[in-house]
C-alpha cells in the first residue's frame, strides 16, 4: 500500500499528552513516525501527501458503549450501516452491546458479530458478551470461553444486573480472564414504571418518574461488591451528580473501577423531554441540571474516564408513540464528537483530556492497544476541524435510524477525515450529496 | 373611541370582542385568565340553555364530533355526547373494544385514518400522558383532552370551576384543598394549574406516597395531615383512589386509607362551616368519601359538577369548533414527521 503524509496538522496525541504542529507518515496501515519533524523524500518514497491544513489529528475515536440491531433488527441498524456511521463520527474502534435478538450469550453468537463485522472493515468491532444467560440475570455466560473468542468486557447491556450475588460471583470470576464488568447502574425496582427523571418536569408531564438514587443505589452496592471481590468494574452512562461523588471517592480509596458518561447527559437536561419528546427519552432519563454540571465536573476532573455514544439506534414505530411506552435510547455515533467538542469550546475541558476521554482511556478500560498515536500501532486516526460551524441533520446520518436527541443542534467542530488501519474510511469533501427527503403526506 | 368605530373593531364573536386564541384544548396550563374566564363566561349560557325544554341550538349543524375513548368512560364521554349533540353537530362514539387499536394499529394510524374522515373535532382520552397531544400533531381537526394518563384532563377542571363561580361568584382569593391521589390525578394537576391561574390558594392532602416528587414546585402547599389540610378552606375536592392502589401498593388498606384521608362529617368542621364539596366521580364511597357528606344537598356539589359538565363541553366545543373557518384542505400542512 502506498504511504501517506498527513501533513500540516495540530498532531494531537492524549496518551502521552502530545499537542504539536507536525506531520504524521503512514505505512502499510501503521503509523511509521509522528511530530513536528517527519522528514520523507515524496517522489522516492511514492508517498501520497494529505494537507490538513491545520485541522487536528488526533487517534480515531474509540466508542466503548454501542447497540447494533444485528442480529434481529437489521432494519433499524446492522453492523455495516454502523461501522460506516462510526466513519462518519470519527469513530474507529467501537464495542457492541449484547441485547440483540438473540442475545449474544454464546460463543458461536459472539462468532457471528465478530464474522460479520470483519466483512465491512471500516472500524474494530469489539463485542461484550452478555454477563447472564438471556440478560436474565441469574446464571453467568462462559466467560473463560467467551473471552478466548474475542468478549472484550462482559454486560448485560441495558438491563442492570441486579441480583447481588449474580454480581459478585460475575466480579470475581471475570477477573482470572482479566475482564471487567460492565454494569447499568439502576435499581430496576426504583425505575420500574418510570420514564423520565422524577421531579418537578416528570410530574407536570404526568409521567412516572425514575429517582437520581436509582442511579447512586446500584453503584454503591457494586462498589462494596468490588471491594469484596477485587474484581474489574465499569459503571456505564452515568447521569448524576451522586454517583459521580460514589465513583470518585472509590477512586480514591484504590478500587478498581471506571466509568463512562454519554453526550446527552452533558449537554442536555430533562427540559428536553418536555412537549413528550420521545428522542429524549434515554436509559438513564435525562437528569436534572445540576447532575448535568456534576457530570461536567467529573468529566473535567477525571472521575469519569470515558465518554461513549451511546449509541441506540430505533426505527419510528418505537418513537412515533406515547412517551412512556417509547424505546429509550438515542443514536449518538455521529454526534459524539461534535457535542463532546461543546465541553471543549466552553472551556470546561481541556481539548487534550477531552480527547483522552474518546479514545485512550476507553481503549484502556477494554484492555484494547488503540486511541494512541504512536510509532507502529495501527493508523487508526480522525482528521477533524475544531471550529467548524454546522448543525445535526439527521438526514445525513449514515446510520439506518435517525433518534437523535440532538436534532437541529447547532454545532462546532466536524469530522474531516477518518481513517482506519491506513485507509480512509470516511472523507467529508467527498462525502455523496444528500438523498432526496423522504416525504410524506396524511393520506387523503 | 366612538361606539362605531369600537364596533368596527369587534371580531366575530359574541363574547364582546373576546377572542379564545387557541386552536385546541390540550390542558389548562398554557391557557390564560381570559382564556379561562372567557370559557366560563361562554359555558354560562348554556347552562341556562340546558335547563330548557328544547335545549338544541344549531351553532354545530354540519360539523362532526368524533369521541375517541382509549380509556373506559361513560360519563366524561355521555357529557361530550350530549354537549356535541346539543349543539346541533353530528356525534360519532369511537369505542376501543371494537376498534382496530386492538388488532395493533398505532396511535397515530387510528388519528390519520379519522382525520380522513374529515372531522371538525376530536375528542380524545388515552390512558397515556402526552397521548393527546401527540395525537393532535398529526390531525387538522381541533383536538380537545378529554383525559391523558396522569397529565391533564382540562373540561374536568373548567367544570369544577365553573361550579365553584356560580356558587361563590369568584375563585380570587379562595382556598382550596384537593386530597387524595394527586400522584396518579390528572384532574388534580388540571386544578392546580386553573386555580393557580385565577388566584385561588391550593393545598393538597395525600399520604406521601400518592404525591408526585416536586409538585410543590408547582406552587401548592402539601399537608399529610387531613385536618390540618382542609383547615379553615372553602372547597374541599376529593379526587377518587383506584382500586388497584389501595391493596398495600400504595395504601395499606381501604380502612386505614380512609381513617387518615377519607372525608367524613368530623374531619369536614375542620373547615369552613360554609365550606362545599367536591368530587369528579365517580366516587368510591366509604374509600375517600362518605355518604353522609357526599349526600349532604348543602354542602356537596357533586351532582352540580356533572350538569356543569356539559355546559363546558358545550362552550368548549361551540368555541373550538367556530374557530375554524376554512374548510378541510389536503394542504393544510399536516406532517407525518
Amino acid at each position: 500500500m502506498r504511504a501517506t503524509l498527513y501533513k500540516n496538522a495540530r498532531l494531537l496525541d492524549p496518551a502521552n499528552g502530545l499537542d504539536t504542529r507536525g506531520a504524521l507518515l503512514v505505512r502499510d496501515g501503521k503509523i511509521a513516525e509522528v511530530g513536528s519533524q517527519v522528514f520523507v523524500d515524496a517522489i522516492q518514497d511514492d508517498v501520497e501527501v494529505v494537507d490538513c491544513g491545520g485541522r487536528c489529528l488526533a487517534p480515531g475515536l474509540v466508542d466503548m458503549r454501542v447497540q447494533v440491531r444485528e442480529p434481529g433488527d437489521e432494519h433499524m441498524e446492522t453492523l455495516a450501516s454502523a461501522q460506516k456511521a462510526a466513519a462518519a463520527g470519527g469513530v474507529t474502534t467501537f464495542a457492541t452491546l449484547p441485547n440483540t435478538n438473540p442475545i449474544i450469550d454464546d460463543v458461536s453468537l459472539l462468532e457471528f458479530v465478530e464474522r460479520r463485522a470483519l466483512e465491512v472493515g471500516l472500524a474494530n468491532v469489539h463485542p461484550y458478551a452478555a454477563a447472564t444467560k438471556g440478560l436474565r440475570g441469574e446464571e453467568m455466560t462462559e466467560f473463560g470461553m467467551l473471552a478466548e473468542s474475542g468478549a472484550v468486557a462482559f454486560t448485560d447491556g441495558e438491563k442492570a444486573i441486579a441480583d447481588a450475588l449474580v454480581m459478585r460471583r460475575a466480579l470475581s470470576y471475570a477477573s482470572i480472564f482479566k475482564r471487567t464488568v460492565v454494569q447499568h447502574p439502576e435499581d430496576p425496582a426504583l425505575a420500574r414504571e418510570g420514564s423520565a427523571n422524577e421531579g418537578e418536569t416528570a410530574t407536570r408531564l404526568g409521567l412516572a418518574g425514575i429517582p437520581a438514587v436509582a442511579e447512586v443505589m446500584m453503584v454503591e452496592r457494586d462498589l462494596r461488591l468490588v471491594e469484596l471481590t477485587g474484581g474489574r468494574y465499569h459503571a456505564a452512562h452515568l447521569s448524576t451528580g451522586a454517583a459521580v461523588d460514589a465513583i470518585r471517592q472509590a477512586k480514591t480509596r484504590g478500587l478498581p473501577v471506571t466509568c463512562d458518561t454519554a453526550p446527552p447527559y452533558f449537554a442536555l437536561n430533562e427540559g428536553a423531554v418536555v412537549g413528550y419528546r420521545t428522542f429524549a427519552r434515554l436509559s438513564p432519563p435525562l437528569r436534572s441540571e445540576a447532575d448535568r454540571l456534576a457530570i461536567i465536573a467529573g468529566i473535567a476532573d477525571g472521575t469519569i474516564d470515558a465518554i461513549a455514544s451511546d449509541h441506540a439506534p430505533h426505527d419510528q414505530d418505537s418513537k412515533r408513540v406515547p412517551f412512556a411506552q417509547a424505546e429509550p435510547g438515542g443514536v449518538g455515533l455521529e454526534t459524539l464528537l461534535a457535542i463532546s467538542l461543546e465541553l471543549v469550546h466552553t472551556e470546561a475541558v481541556p481539548l487534550i483530556d477531552l480527547l483522552h476521554r474518546l479514545t485512550v482511556a476507553p481503549a484502556r478500560i477494554l484492555g484494547l492497544p488503540y486511541g494512541t498515536l504512536a510509532v507502529g500501532g495501527d493508523a487508526d486516526l480522525v482528521v477533524f476541524d475544531l471550529n467548524r460551524a454546522g448543525k445535526v441533520d439527521p438526514e445525513r446520518f449514515a446510520s439506518k435510524s435517525r433518534n437523535t436527541p440532538f436534532d437541529g443542534r447547532p454545532t462546532e467542530g466536524r469530522v474531516w477525515r477518518t481513517v482506519y488501519r491506513g485507509r480512509t474510511v470516511y472523507d467529508v469533501t467527498t462525502e455523496p450529496p444528500l438523498p432526496t427527503r423522504r416525504r410524506a403526506f396524511v393520506d387523503a | 373611541m366612538t361606539d362605531a368605530l369600537s364596533q368596527l373593531a369587534r371580531p366575530a364573536s359574541d363574547d364582546d370582542g373576546r377572542v379564545y386564541p387557541h386552536r385546541h384544548l390540550l390542558g389548562i396550563e398554557g391557557l390564560t385568565r381570559p382564556d379561562i374566564d372567557l370559557l366560563l363566561d361562554r359555558s354560562e349560557r348554556f347552562v341556562d340553555q340546558n335547563r330548557q325544554l328544547d335545549k338544541k341550538v344549531s351553532s354545530l349543524r354540519g360539523r362532526t364530533v368524533i369521541n375517541l375513548f382509549f380509556e373506559n368512560s361513560t360519563r366524561t364521554r355521555t357529557s361530550f355526547e350530549l354537549a356535541g349533540k346539543r349543539l346541533g353537530g353530528d356525534v360519532i362514539n369511537m369505542s376501543v373494544g371494537t376498534s382496530s387499536v386492538k388488532k395493533g394499529e398505532s396511535l397515530i394510524d387510528t388519528a390519520m385514518t379519522l382525520n380522513a374522515m374529515h372531522p371538525d373535532a376530536l375528542v380524545v382520552r388515552h390512558s397515556e400522558s402526552g397521548a393527546v397531544q401527540l395525537l393532535s400533531e398529526k390531525v387538522n381537526c381541533a383536538v380537545i383532552n378529554a383525559g391523558d394518563g396522569s397529565h391533564e384532563h382540562p373540561t374536568q377542571a373548567l367544570l369544577d370551576a365553573l361550579t365553584i363561580r356560580r356558587r361563590k361568584g369568584r375563585l380570587d382569593g379562595l382556598e382550596v384543598a384537593i386530597c387524595g391521589d394527586v400522584a396518579h390525578s390528572r384532574v388534580a394537576r388540571s386544578n392546580i394549574h386553573l386555580l393557580s391561574i385565577m388566584g385561588a390558594r391550593v393545598r393538597l392532602v395525600a399520604p406521601p406516597t400518592l404525591l408526585p416528587s416536586g409538585i410543590e414546585r408547582m406552587g401548592v402547599e402539601v399537608h399529610h395531615d387531613m385536618e390540618r389540610g382542609i383547615a379553615g378552606c372553602d372547597i374541599v375536592m376529593m379526587l377518587r383512589l383506584q382500586t388497584e392502589r389501595m391493596k398495600g401498593s400504595f395504601v395499606p388498606s381501604v380502612r386505614e386509607y380512609f381513617r387518615y384521608f377519607g372525608l367524613d362529617v368530623d374531619k369536614l368542621q375542620a373547615a369552613k362551616p360554609d365550606a362545599l364539596i367536591m368530587h369528579p366521580g365517580p366516587m368510591n364511597r366509604g374509600v375517600e368519601i362518605d355518604s353522609l357528606v357526599a349526600d349532604d344537598i348543602d354542602r356537596s356539589l357533586i351532582r352540580e359538577q356533572v350538569e356543569m359538565g356539559v355546559a363546558v363541553r358545550m362552550a368548549i366545543l361551540d368555541i373550538l369548533v367556530s374557530n375554524q373557518t376554512e374548510p378541510w384542505s389536503q394542504n393544510s400542512g399536516v406532517n407525518v414527521q
